[in-house]
């Protein structure tokens, strides 16, 4: 079984949101990147649970980064993973990355390809639905259980309303999200491990970026709170109402 | 030509779907053109009703097998449509079947796409998206750089728009290739409004203290019709089910009202619901960061405010 799961560097949860370069860039002054929370905790971890079952199982890690993903990257070798390849690229395009993690892909054959559910700086949810299109394979997303039985896999998924499982043929790209797996931490064999473990650098392939990023802006703040008395649940059902709208 | 996708669960049609109409429409006037509308599966509803929100026309491709969501076979089926009919903008929803589906069917019409749309797209110069990025803690006004578009538009951002229109219906006949998944079994959520569609959310965090006392909650939740919603330390403590985690790395939200009661509000926690149109706060910690992202707030203890809260909602029902 081989397993390629997509990796990407996002900035820490607490991190402090702005913007630079007349609102076109993110402020990256200051900022502790992590591996995508989706990433790491459920498609990640997912990846070595199946490799504890079955020791032949191969997983790779793939991002699209410059340099500065490197610590990010080997953090997730230390977590687990045989090698990761990093594609020397920038892109805050969802195409132009799918691109190259299908390139990478194609190359190497893999049986199960993981993402996370989404990202939680850009919040696109696109790679592993780009992905399929891509490679012309099924695509489960927002799954929380993944059995496998040789060559299918029976995954549950979240549907609208509820859950549903479903049985696909291999190769096939799933997301991941809560209950796939349980977060870990990296121990000290495995941050050793993955000092040596290979980490492969390779030349973005030709890809035109079908969108650009303009500006950003931050959510204008709220006017301030209103309090109401605690005693006087009627005065905020009347604001609610009357004022807010909202019942 | 704008074609909107619109999707459904258990044969019934979205509300995100009705909106991704109204939002799908407002972009045809804008750039003066004709918008339908994409129906796949059998469905429930009288597909007409679609031009109450806009639609003037609903290509519909009946056919049982696509009443579950399968992303090979609807992205290769709505990318056909969308190139039979000459779409220009292809419009979903960005809900479960919406992010799962869009993006495949932008590759297959080697489209631009935008997910999380917050607002309609400005045509002045070229064709620019506003988006929610890093969970709702800010916007990104994307410039979208291909001949077709797709855009998916966020829950309850844009809203219900009325139109007088009664829609024509025109089946479409597309072969529909193999399923690539099987469906084995399916557990539905009985009785639920799904969080991300309910317009009122009743919300709980540690303040609560423990699972035994979520009925004050719920008794609200009940008397105002909202769906519940938990706080991260709470879904992990297994207080509630997952399902009901809201957050960062829970479900995003944008109820028009949010009442959180004994959640500090951590910023993760933020970031899932501040979309929310109105938020109340009842925390008896004053220092609760929550209250500067609140419109109202009330300073208080949770287990009298919230059934006193709860009989005045009843007492104001009863009144009308």
């Amino acid at each position: 079984m081989k397993i390629l799961v997509c990796i990407s560097k996002t900035p820490d949860t607490t991190a402090k949101i702005a913007f630079t370069e007349g609102s076109t860039k993110f402020d990256e002054n200051g900022v502790q990147w992590i591996i995508n929370p989706y990433d790491e905790w459920y498609a990640l971890v997912k990846a070595i649970e199946l490799k504890e079952n079955d020791a032949s199982t191969i997983i790779h890690l793939v991002t699209v980064g410059i340099a500065d993903a490197e610590p990010i990257i080997r953090k997730a070798l230390a977590l687990g993973g045989d090698e990761a390849i990093r594609v020397n690229s920038n892109s805050n395009d969802s195409f132009y990355v799918a691109k190259q993690i299908a390139a990478i892909a194609k190359e190497g054959n893999y049986e199960l390809i993981f993402t996370g559910k989404e990202t939680i700086d850009y919040n696109s949810a696109s790679i592993g639905s780009m992905l399929s299109a891509l490679l012309d394979i099924p695509f489960v997303s927002l799954a929380n259980k993944l059995d496998l039985n040789e060559n299918t896999a029976t995954v549950r998924r979240e549907i609208e309303g509820g859950e549903e499982t479903c049985e696909v043929n291999l190769p096939v790209v799933i997301s991941c999200q809560k209950g796939m797996a349980e977060q870990r931490i990296p121990n000290m064999r495995g941050i050793m491990a993955a000092r040596t473990k290979p980490l492969k650098v390779v030349e973005p392939i030709e890809a035109i970026a079908r969108t650009s990023i303009k500006k950003f802006e931050t959510p204008v703040a709220k006017s301030g709170v209103k309090l109401v008395d605690p005693a006087n649940m009627d005065e905020l059902v009347k604001l609610l109402k009357e004022e807010a709208k909202v019942i | 030509m704008v074609l909107v996708y619109i999707d459904q669960a258990d044969q019934q049609i979205k509300k995100s779907s009705l909106e991704a109409m109204s939002y799908g429409a407002a972009i045809a006037k804008q750039l003066g053109c004709d918008v339908a509308a994409l129906v796949l599966g059998t469905v429930q509803d009288n597909l007409a009703d679609l031009g109450k929100h806009g639609a003037q026309k609903v290509y519909h491709l009946k056919n049982e097998s696509l009443n579950s969501l399968d992303v090979k076979l609807h992205s290769t089926l709505i990318a056909t449509a969308a190139k039979n009919v000459n779409a220009t903008v292809v419009v979903f929803a960005h809900n479960i079947n919406g992010k799962a589906i869009a993006p495949a069917v932008a590759v297959k019409l080697e489209a631009g796409i935008v997910t999380g749309a917050s607002s309609l797209p400005n045509t002045e110069n070229g064709f620019v998206v506003t988006k929610t990025v890093f969970s709702g803690k800010a916007f990104a006004s994307i410039q979208i750089e291909t001949a077709i578009k797709v855009i998916a538009i966020n829950q309850n951002s844009f809203g219900l728009v009325d139109y007088d229109n009664v829609a024509i219906i025109e089946e479409i006949n597309i072969s529909v290739p193999a399923p690539s998944i099987k469906i084995t079994k399916v557990d539905k959520i009985e009785g639920e409004i799904p969080l991300t569609e309910a317009s009122l959310v009743v919300s709980g965090g540690r303040g609560l203290k423990g699972p035994e006392h979520w009925n004050i909650l719920l008794d609200l939740a009940k008397a105002l019709g909202a769906s519940t919603a938990c706080s991260r330390p709470v879904s992990d403590s297994d207080w509630r089910p997952h399902h009901e985690h809201v957050g960062q790395t829970g479900i995003q939200i944008a109820p028009n009202l949010y009442i959180a009661i004994g959640i500090s509000g951590a910023i993760q926690h933020l970031a899932g619901v501040n979309r929310s149109k109105t938020i109340v706060v009842i925390n008896k910690d004053p220092e609760a960061p929550f209250f500067k992202a609140a419109d109202y707030g009330v300073i208080g203890d949770a287990f009298e405010v919230v059934p006193a809260l709860t009989a005045a909602v009843l007492k104001s029902k009863a009144a009308n």
